[in-house]
Parts: C-alpha cells; structure tokens; sequence
C-alpha cells in the first residue's frame, strides 16, 4: 500500500504522518509537493495538520486552491481514499470534500492536550478495526476546530451513518453534535481534528492510532 | 479599463456562534459600555482591480468573494464600496 503526505507551505505534520505510514504501519509512504501534479500513483492520500498557508484569510483556504489540489479532487471523486487530518480535515472543507466548515473553537483558545472520542461506527475504511462504542485518545491541537454545518446536513450525516468519531466526555471546541470526524457520501474521504498519526508508538504514551492505519491496509485494495 | 478599488465585508453568517464576537462584547460591557447588545468580528477585504467598467468590478469581486474570500457556509458578504483610482 502506498501512501502520499501532501506538503503545503506551512504542513507540519507531514512528518509524523510518514512516520506512522513507514515505521509503524510498515507500508510505502512519499511526499507529495503541494506545486505539484503527480500524486506518484498512490493509494491512500493524506492531508496533514499544520497551517497552510498561515491559515491565512479562513483556515484551508488559500491551500484549496493548491495545484495538487486538482489531482487530490479527482483521486476522490474516482473513489480514491483521502484521510485528511486537522488542518487537513479544514482543507478538506474548504475543497468541497466534505460538507461543512470549522470554525473558532467556543472558547476562543488554541487546545493542545488528549481527548476521548468514541468509535461510532466500525462500517467504515477508516474504523473497521475499532470496536463499536471503542473510546480511544487523540491528542487534538487546533484553534479552529469547531465543526458547524447545517441542520440538514447534520442530520443527514447521521443518519447515514458518517459521524465516524465523536468527543467522549468533554466537546473541547464545541463542535456541532460533538462531531470529531466523519466521512464524505461516498466513504472513501475521512476528515478528523484530533491526530491518529500522533499515537502510533506506546513510547508517547498510546497507540490507538495506529488502528486507524491498519484499517485502510485491511479494506483498501492496494 | 479603469482601476477601481472594491471594498468587501465579510462577517459570521448570521444565527451562527461568533465566539469572538461575544468575547469582544463581553469585553466591552466590563469597561462600561453598558448599551452593547451584539458585537460581530469579520474581515474587511480590499481589492484594486482593472475592470472596463464599474459594474464589471463589482461583479468580478463577487465572484472572487463566492470562490475564495468568503465561505457561505459559515459567512456572508456585503461589497460596501466602490471607487474609482
């Protein structure tokens, strides 16, 4: 399986997402230059946390605009696997990926520390090695993290089953609904706040991200 | 073509929390200002542009406003200004 980190000016963990790929997962990872038209014939496209762009005018929007955007669009629409990750989930956003958009957090704050979310569902590419009702730790670090979509859509994403992960306990951005992750129509592009990538190795304390790896290799035909 | 100089609004779509907004009110009331009732935080855009005429300008600016300046899901936009440089 091979996997391509997208790098805009401004990604910073871009790193940490090839390091979950290459030494913790085991499988093929490159890095994509956001100037660039090649996606390197990957598999799986990740688009990583950081500030594109220094979050300039919204979060994810000048980076949208990106040329490799154009080929992460069209991977997407021919059903190829996007996990696009905190700055990567706003990109997402911003892209027409997925509904929705991210906003201030409630309290004004930038949040830097581990939260519990809930596996909603494990019917998905990115859950299917969870268990149902699993509560897991991500630590989040974000300043726009406040999912809010209209009420239509958020029924909708309910109702067919595309809240993938929800905060447990405490909604630290008071995103809408408690959403912490879901899913495009299609299932194939998952946006996320909190980082998998960054609990891969029980060296920092946790290793439920790495499930979330492991669940694209067991349900994505390389 | 003349040069004209659009200037754009862009604030938190209505009925949608404003944290911000609040925050700055909040503020305001702790220095006394006791008639706030609502304070919203947006962004204020200018943009000097070659157009053959004014309403060219205008509408360009509000294309660039749906595509990249504003999100409609989350913001509306106003275009407040026009003037000729």
């Amino acid at each position: 399986m091979k996997f391509g980190v997208v790098r805009f000016p401004g990604s910073n963990c871009d790193t940490d997402a090839y390091h979950a790929v290459v030494d913790a997962l085991g499988e093929e990872a490159v890095y994509l230059w956001h100037k660039d038209h090649d996606l390197q014939d990957v598999d799986i496209v990740i688009l990583p946390g950081g500030f594109a762009y220094g979050d300039y005018l919204r979060a994810g929007a000048i980076a949208r605009f990106s040329p490799i955007m154009t080929d992460v669009i069209a991977h997407a629409k021919r059903g190829g696997v996007v996990l696009a990750i905190c700055n990567g989930f706003q990109v997402a956003c911003e892209a027409g990926l997925l509904p929705g958009a991210l906003m201030r957090n409630a309290g004004l704050q930038y949040i830097c520390e581990p939260v519990r979310l809930r596996v909603e569902t494990t019917d998905s590419l990115f859950s299917s090695n969870y268990t149902a009702g699993q509560i897991v730790r991500f630590p989040i670090a974000h300043g726009e993290g406040r999912y809010t979509a209209d009420e239509a859509t958020l029924d909708e994403l309910e109702a067919r089953n595309r809240v993938v992960f929800r905060y447990h306990g405490v909604n630290p951005n008071g995103s809408a609904r408690d959403i912490a992750g879901i899913v495009n129509e299609t299932g194939n592009v998952l946006g996320i706040m909190p980082h998998p990538e960054r609990v891969v190795d029980s060296i920092v304390g946790s290793t439920d991200g790495l499930a979330m790896f492991s669940s694209l290799l067991a349900r994505v035909p390389a | 073509m003349t040069r004209y100089r659009v200037s754009v609004e862009i604030k938190p779509r209505e009925g949608i929390l404003d944290p911000q907004g609040k925050a700055v009110g909040d503020a305001l009331h702790t220095l006394g200002f006791a008639g706030v009732q609502d304070v919203h935080v947006g962004r204020y855009v200018v943009v000097d542009t070659d157009s053959p005429n004014e309403n060219n300008a205008r509408e360009s600016v509000h294309a660039m406003c749906k595509k990249l300046l504003a999100n409609p899901v989350i913001e509306d936009f106003a275009i407040t200004r026009v003037e000729t440089l």
